[in-house]
């Protein structure tokens, strides 16, 4: 038996760690099990994960893991008798989760240990690789990804064949093939997944990516913030290229190339590609101006291709299975899967990868279980700050890049963000408007000025100093940012801004001309006061306060001074007779 | 100034490999605050006049990307996850009682050099929200309540 502990990031981050510790603290040498790692097998709702195999068979898979677990697991293991860990085993309706996908992209991850190269190839791995290499010219390939459809998964929907085919036609001693893994959309962690889980997908994808293009190196810009995703992509360099899979003669053909990473540094505008290049080249990750095209000139002022990782994950799986067969799966105008990372009030959150043309009810209430705590789903926003919020009655919207641009939101890089009815939608937008007004990288004036004007007007919205025409106001300075902007962030930083207003004007206009927040989330717009006929005089409430805002006598009602009161709501977390209203 | 001046051989080999490769500056600048924690002043104009740049053009690069800090940090950093999805959780309350907790503001540093703020994007555990990372270890599911009882487990440990 072989017991596989998921320890991708997020697994760690819920104590993977401790639980593999307390495990190694066990064995004496003689044990009937091995142990083993793997990463992230998405099911973050789940984490840490323990799988327990028998041969190549899943046997069990532990879930809610802890360091306590320990003994069980190794008893289980040890004995082969497994109802000493069904206390812990993942329940039928939660492995719907992962029944509901197909996974492309994410096909190997939390499946292998992402740190051997003979696990990746047991799955197939370099098989596509090796057949390109013998049997296609670079024509081939680019044809093959045309007739894949495959298109840009970093968010702009790109067909992939098109940058590729420009970028070989490009004449140079020198062509660069970059990965854009500078994940830098606040709720998306795709990427990092199959970076940190199957690093040598993404090596195979560039480097078919690389022989198409007729690329002399490649270059992975990764965010710093991902440390284990940069440790176990050097490893599977380093394992590449000692298995001849990197360098000069690849696999004994003519084909050489070789790989290195490139740590960002925090700039969420470098995820545009011109600014990547920048910033590649050492410099402050400023857009430059298009035309010229990277493909023409790029990093060093030499032809280059830039493609997202998740785009890369995909073209290794491709070539083994044929072009027809990723087309097969999708709708007219998106072809293939996308994986998305669900989050925010959902039951179940994680990375979801499903074939394009899903709805979002699909995903949100098929996958996703739906909204926690039995709540009101409102919205959900997708693309992050270059995307929109998209409300109920659109929860039939097929997953597709036309139909989710018709919306106001985007595909974007994936992530998907559920909001229930606790969410204030002018605060949404707030919070991307900060953000992008603070990552706006200052080059135009309509964006580094606009995003700040925006930003300014919704403080003053959800602060209760709106003023009558602020909406209008806000509608013009969008249009003035989408026009007046060079790249995609400041052309799309107004997104979240448009779709809630276009979605949720009550919800403005209520800020607005009523002081009041509906959502009952800005708490300038909130007044805190004492139901007297279900206070009980408990003082508990009074106790609580921590500006001393309750006055009152004991079992007699109590109330809250509105001067004093700083609307934090521990009052109302403590009372027991539900005894506090805000409104 | 009355700060002593920073000790530049730490960073020799980081100036010799890559002080001569073009587009390098970013590597520099991220190993230089390996060594020394943050980018010392002195230690910018070092780096300009040895690739043959401008302080300003440097400054320029460090004061670009939120890795680079100019002053120093405390024995503990705290990554407060400004995050979508920590953010629906309530994460502006969770780092608003941090702050308020121990007195500092966004990039800030206790008196005592134990603690230093940062909110940071998105730390990807997105289903653990609100998350906040305190020197590589995230704390998940956070209250307002449940993250000053972690801080307090520092300083208890610390013995303040």
């Amino acid at each position: 038996m072989r017991v596989v502990i998921g320890e991708g990031s997020c697994g760690v981050a819920a104590g993977a760690a401790k639980v593999h510790e307390a495990l190694d603290a066990l064995l004496t040498g003689n044990e009937n099990f091995e142990i083993g790692s793997t990463g992230c097998i998405g099911m973050c709702f789940l984490e840490p994960i323990v799988d327990l195999y028998d041969g190549d068979k899943l046997a069990r898979r532990l879930v809610h893991v802890s360091a306590d677990n320990a003994q069980a697991i190794y008893d289980a293991a040890n004995t082969g008798d497994l109802s000493k860990v069904d206390d812990i085993t993942i329940k039928p309706e939660d492995e719907e989760f992962l029944n509901g996908q197909t996974r492309i992209a994410l096909r190997h991850c939390g499946l292998i240990d992402p740190t051997s190269l003979n696990d990746y190839r047991a799955a197939d791995g370099y098989e596509g690789l090796q057949k390109v290499l013998n049997n296609m010219s670079p024509e081939d390939v680019i044809e093959e990804i045309k007739t894949s459809g495959l298109a840009g998964r970093g968010g702009a929907g790109f067909p992939t064949w098109f940058k590729w085919n420009a970028a070989r036609q490009s004449e140079s001693e020198e062509k660069y093939l970059i990965c854009n893994a500078d994940e830098g959309d606040p709720g998306a962690f795709m990427d990092r997944a199959v970076i940190e889980s199957d690093p040598h997908n993404l090596i195979e994808g560039m480097l078919i990516g690389a022989y198409a293009i007729g690329a002399t190196e490649m270059i992975v810009y990764v965010r710093a913030e991902y440390p284990l995703a940069i440790k176990h992509l050097e490893e599977a360099m380093k394992q590449a290229r000692e298995a001849n899979l990197l360098g000069k003669n690849i696999l004994g053909t003519d084909f050489s190339c070789d790989m290195r990473i490139k740590a960002g540094a925090g700039a969420f505008v470098c995820g545009e590609e011109t600014a990547l290049i920048e910033s590649l080249e050492g410099k402050r990750g400023m857009p430059r101006l298009k035309p010229p095209f990277p493909a023409q000139v790029g990093y060093m002022n030499e032809p280059s291709n830039i493609n997202n990782v998740e785009t890369f994950a995909n073209v290794a799986w491709i070539m083994n299975n044929g072009g027809e067969k990723f087309a097969a799966m999708g709708t007219e105008d998106s072809k293939g899967t996308k994986v998305f990372a669900l989050t925010g009030k959902i039951r179940k959150g994680g990375l979801v990868e499903i074939p394009m043309g899903k709805t979002l009810r699909d995903v949100i209430f098929g996958i996703g279980g739906g909204i926690r705590d039995d709540k009101e789903f409102k919205a959900v926003q997708m693309g992050g700050p270059s995307g929109g919020c998209i409300p109920k009655d659109l929860l039939d919207t097929v997953i597709d890049y036309k139909a989710l641009g018709a919306t106001g939101a985007i595909m974007g890089s994936g992530g998907m963000v559920v909001m229930d009815e606790s969410t204030c939608m002018v605060g949404m937008a707030k919070f991307f408007l900060d953000f992008t007004a603070s990552e706006s990288c200052g080059k135009c004036v309509h964006c580094r000025i606009g995003t700040k004007r925006m930003q300014e007007i919704l403080t003053r919205i959800v602060n209760g100093e709106g003023k009558e025409g602020d909406i209008e106001l806000l509608e013009d300075l969008c249009t003035a940012v989408k026009d007046g902007a060079l790249c995609g962030l400041g052309q799309t930083a107004p997104n979240p801004v448009l779709t809630t207003i276009r979605y949720f004007r009550d919800e403005y206009e209520a800020h607005i001309n009523e002081k009041k927040c509906p959502a009952k989330e800005c708490t300038a717009l909130l007044t805190y006061r004492i139901d007297a006929d279900k206070c009980r005089g408990c003082t508990l409430c009074a106790k609580k306060c921590p500006v001393s805002a309750i006055d009152g006598e004991r079992k007699n009602p109590h109330k809250i001074d509105p001067e004093k009161c700083i609307r934090c709501g521990q009052c109302i977390a403590t009372c027991k007779f539900g005894a506090i209203v805000c409104e | 100034m009355g700060k002593p001046q920073s000790d530049f051989s730490l960073i020799k080999d980081v100036l010799d490999e890559y002080g001569d490769v073009e587009g390098s500056l970013i590597t520099i600048l991220q190993k230089a605050q390996e060594v020394y924690g943050y980018l010392p002043k002195d230690v910018i104009y070092h780096v300009a006049e040895r690739i043959g740049s401008t302080p300003a053009e440097v400054m320029g690069v460090a004061t670009f990307y939120s890795q680079f800090r100019l002053t120093p940090i405390g024995k503990y950093l705290i990554m407060s996850c400004q995050g979508t999805a920590c953010h629906v959780n309530g994460s502006e309350r969770v780092s608003e009682a941090v702050s308020e907790y121990l007195g500092i503001e966004n990039g800030e540093t206790t008196e005592d050099g134990l603690f230093t703020l940062e909110n940071v994007a998105c730390l990807g555990c997105c289903s653990l929200a609100p998350v906040i990372m305190i020197n590589g270890e995230a704390h998940g599911n956070l209250t307002p309540d449940k993250a000053i009882a972690v801080l307090k487990d520092i300083q208890a440990k610390e013995g303040c």
